[in-house]
């Protein structure tokens, strides 16, 4: 690799870059440049559900013509924002954000390779990715506003701009804006794949793999595997939408006109959106595990428990998501003996998830914590991965899933287990890897007061949730005022917006410790937080090809902390055995 | 003018951030430390948080439980709730129990293990023994939830309808129509190419079965009698959500679906229970367009008298269709 040192100009230093490092970066700020829209979104559509049809200042951000005469929001606009914001968070945030930021920013550094595989097919990721962001945000402002048929886009709510004015234009920008991501994960995706297996330095055998390269090796072979379907998917729509087919359309009339439409299944949608749609949880999942699987080791000064439990628990539960997606379609009338298969193999999903949360918990018995910023968070996720997994026992359930299925009990369950999860180990990632990615310290006491605001206001936003849910009340609802029978539940809406609101803004002083720690925090040392792995072996200055000279020659796993008979509490992977000694 | 004042605040909230950080930096500048070297105190103050906001989070979640108990749904109306409430429980008693033994946990041990420059954490990479205690503990207690689950569905998905009464949901944005099967107890055959401004639901009056359909806009039903819902849906997908009888099933255009049940409990018996305003009422549980969140039946559980003297009341379609012409 003699390439890398060659001249860069601004443009291929910073926006064509083909270096991993800036790749990720690019990932991540364009990630949290989505995250500030989406939660913006549901910052709006929160204050629609606190005080319902009135009007607000926050209404200021929308488009005119997405408020009414009185002011209030309008319906098919309130479900406009909750459609985005699904679709911002899962796609934009939570898997290029989290994965493209931290898969190309660590796959190389801990696996020692001088970049990916192929930096050009890196860079292509990116930039479609990237014109995929142009044309989602684009579509907000079209005739009709965009998508509206929430997140999953069932037809044919999606497929007829006569159910819902977002399925105009505005569903055409959002499939083709998640064609264009599709393509750019996949070229991602295989890029991990294809560097994870062929580029590890001398000795870095895959058992001495740090624990977040293999999350991000079985969450790019995940996408590689279930993306494509949801390509194909959303391709069959365009042909339904726009040139007359009938894969998802049969014996419709809408607005008085019947459709030539007959034989399609609106299930079949469902059955290939939810192919994706579950191994998707765990895309988003399954880094953030990863993450925090390493911030736990550094911070606890203590190897992670169970290495290889965990490994194998990662593997079973990938294995396990391919085939689960049924339970999110319990009440398709689909044959309830397929029923019963989705739940026994959904509900086993909880035995390696139960694994690793005892296998945390033992990786943090006697250990000796340091209480970083990215630690907390990574406790915020162990947390968070407690409390919304156990609900999934109830939902995975068919029988319970008729009680609670598609109702609050749903949004609280994956908001905690899922977005929290995700987003905790995201923050986590950050704090823990900003000195290597900037060079530069971000602030510790922000940092703090970050994390616990966040952390309280997250679990006042969707603990109480589950009871809206085990009330009766359906997501996706403009207010719950319609129902007499909701009457008394207006309270706790209005307890979870205020914890919305003041959640919201809480993450300005992360923005401003991230901004601020960029151009003004502290120089960073070469491996602040003393840990093991090879990303904290190469220099400050993030030069093109990782490391100035040899790359480094692996003789040990990537958590030798405290290890009985070392003067210091962690050892290097670099760092050869010392005679006699064992490997761990 | 309260846009400014908003502005104006964000504007003093980051500039107090600046000064915060700068004094956070400056200190420790002057105490000669790395400001973000994590200290002994930091993990101490840290740790204790840890201990008190979890411990007020469990609070929080136990005060949820007292205060809004009494605004969930009620105990099931209909045979096959009452099971489905039986497994809820026992799931809810499980999942509470590992909640309050590992949260708790989670957050003493983050304080017990607090870090301190004099201490050494304890090498343990791992423990075939405990690990293996802690898979097959869980896959013990999951198959038998799994087992239970798998019964509570297989029966109420598969109820005896040789005696159900047949009624026809038929959902459109935004509102529900349903058809009584009359008293044949047979639907008359139904296509969405016969649907007309008067015949709305599409029923093919050449059926010999049609003839005795009702079309109603509300549902009655006799108290402990199976019914068997059939669903049809005209445009979009729609859920049809019955939340007191835990009755749930999508509708979908181009697909039958159904689901049989028996209620239990007459609306009067529920009013006395839960209060005058209560009603057994139809809910869309499917997002299906602007007015999702108001697509409402009432469904009425009633003596065996008191429908016979509401069906009467009833004209059939056939006759409907005729009188408008």
């Amino acid at each position: 690799m003699s390439e890398h040192h060659h001249k860069e100009t601004f443009i291929t230093k910073y926006i064509f870059s083909q270096d991993h490092k800036m790749i990720a970066k690019q990932f991540l700020i364009t990630g949290m440049f989505m995250a500030i829209i989406g939660m913006l979104m549901s910052a709006i559509f929160r204050v629609q559900l606190a005080n319902p049809g009135e009007s607000s200042i926050l209404y200021n951000l929308l488009p005119g013509d997405w408020i009414n005469e009185a002011g209030a929001l309008n319906p098919d606009k309130y479900l406009a924002l909750v459609t985005m914001h699904g679709t911002i968070l899962v796609f934009w945030v939570l898997t290029a954000g989290l994965s493209g930021t931290f898969a190309n920013f660590l796959i190389p550094l801990q696996i020692g390779a001088r970049d990916m595989a192929s930096g050009f097919i890196n860079m292509l990721s990116y930039w479609f990715f990237f014109i995929a962001t142009v044309i989602l945000i684009s579509s907000i402002y079209v005739q009709g506003g965009p998508a509206s048929g929430g997140w999953t886009i069932y037809p044919p709510l999606s497929a007829l701009p006569q159910a819902i004015p977002g399925s105009g234009t505005g569903m055409t920008l959002w499939l083709i804006s998640i064609t264009l991501f599709v393509v750019g994960s996949l070229l991602g995706g295989l890029n991990y794949i294809v560097t994870i297996l062929n580029l590890r330095t001398i000795g870095m055998s895959m058992k001495r793999l740090p624990l977040t390269v293999w999350a991000l090796l079985i969450t790019a072979i995940l996408g590689v595997l279930s993306f494509p379907v949801l390509l194909s998917c959303g391709l069959l729509l365009i042909f339904d939408r726009s040139f007359g087919t009938s894969f998802y359309l049969s014996d419709i009339i809408i607005n008085g006109e019947m459709l030539h439409n007959v034989g399609g299944s609106p299930i079949l949608f469902e059955h290939l959106f939810w192919f994706l749609g579950h191994p998707e949880v765990y895309i988003i999942l399954l880094p953030a595990l990863g993450i925090v699987s390493e911030v736990i080791a550094v911070n606890s000064r203590k190897p992670i428990f169970g290495y290889k439990a965990m490994v194998g628990a990662l593997l079973l539960i990938a294995f396990l998501s391919f085939i689960v997606w049924g339970h999110h379609m319990f009440m398709t009338g689909m044959n309830p003996f397929l029923g019963s298969v989705f739940t026994f193999t959904t509900l086993l999903i909880a035995i390696p998830s139960a694994v690793k949360v005892f296998n945390y918990l033992a990786t943090l018995w006697r250990a000796n914590i340091r209480f970083t910023p990215a630690m907390l968070f990574a406790i915020g996720t162990v947390s968070a991965f407690i409390t919304g997994g156990l609900t999934g026992l109830i939902l995975g359930d068919s029988a319970l899933d008729i009680n609670v299925h598609d109702t609050y009990f749903v949004v609280g369950h994956f908001h905690i287990v899922m977005g929290l999860s995700a987003i905790y180990g995201m923050f986590a990632g950050v704090y823990h890897w900003f000195p290597k990615m900037y060079g530069r310290m971000m602030n510790k006491n922000l940092g703090y007061l970050h994390f616990w605001g966040t952390f309280i206001c997250a679990y006042g936003v969707f603990f109480p949730m589950h009871f809206l849910g085990l009330a009766g009340l359906p997501r996706r609802y403009y207010t719950n005022s319609a129902f007499p029978m909701f009457d008394g539940l207006s309270d706790i809406n209005s307890i979870i917006t205020f914890f919305a609101l003041t959640g919201a803004i809480i993450q300005a002083i992360f923005i401003f410790n991230f901004i601020y720690s960029l151009f003004k925090g502290p120089r960073a040392t070469k491996n602040p937080w003393e840990s093991t792995t090879l990303e904290w072996t190469t220099p400050v200055e993030r030069i093109h090809g990782n490391w100035p000279g040899d790359l480094p020659v692996v003789t040990r796993w990537a958590y030798d902390y405290s290890k009985p008979g070392a003067s210091a509490d962690f050892i290097p992977q670099d760092v050869p055995l010392k005679e006699g000694e064992e490997e761990h | 003018m309260t846009n400014t004042l908003i502005i104006l605040v964000a504007i003093l909230i980051i500039a107090a951030l600046v000064q915060i950080t700068r004094v956070s930096e400056l200190l420790s500048e002057i105490k000669k430390q790395d400001p973000n070297k994590v200290t002994d105190s930091n993990n101490k103050t840290q740790g204790i948080l840890f201990l008190v906001v979890g411990g007020a989070f469990l609070i929080f979640v136990v005060w949820q439980m007292i205060t809004w108990n009494h605004l969930l749904l009620p105990p099931a109306s209909s045979l096959h709730g009452q099971e489905i409430d039986a497994l809820m429980k026992v799931s809810m008693g499980l999942i509470l129990i590992v909640f309050f033994a590992l949260t708790p946990l989670l957050f003493y041990f983050t304080y017990k293990y607090r870090g301190n420059k004099n201490n050494k954490a304890y090498f343990f990479a791992h423990n075939n023994k405990l690990e293996v205690i802690w898979t097959v503990i869980p896959t013990i207690i999951l198959t038998c939830l799994i087992v239970y689950g798998l019964r509570t569905w297989e029966r109420s998905m598969n109820p005896d309808l040789s005696q159900a009464k047949i009624i026809e949901v038929y959902a459109e944005q935004f509102k529900w129509t349903a058809r009584e099967s009359g008293t044949d107890n047979k639907l008359g055959k139904a296509n969405f190419k016969l649907v007309t401004d008067r015949n709305a639901l599409g029923v093919d009056m050449n059926d010999v079965n049609s003839k005795d359909d009702k079309v109603i806009r509300e549902v009655h039903l006799v108290v402990d009698k199976p019914v068997l819902l059939k669903f049809r849906a005209k445009d979009v997908i729609h859920s049809a959500f019955l939340p007191h009888f835990r009755v749930q099933m999508n509708c979908v255009p181009g697909l039958s679906t159904q689901f049989a049940f028996t209620p239990t409990q007459t609306t009067a018996e529920m009013k006395e229970q839960e209060g005058d305003d209560f009603e057994f009422v139809l809910l869309c549980n499917k997002i299906c367009g602007a007015a999702h969140y108001n697509m409402q039946m009432s469904f009425i559980v009633e003596t065996q008298e008191e429908y016979d003297a509401w069906i009467a009341s009833q004209k059939v379609l056939s006759e409907k269709l005729l009188t408008q012409k």
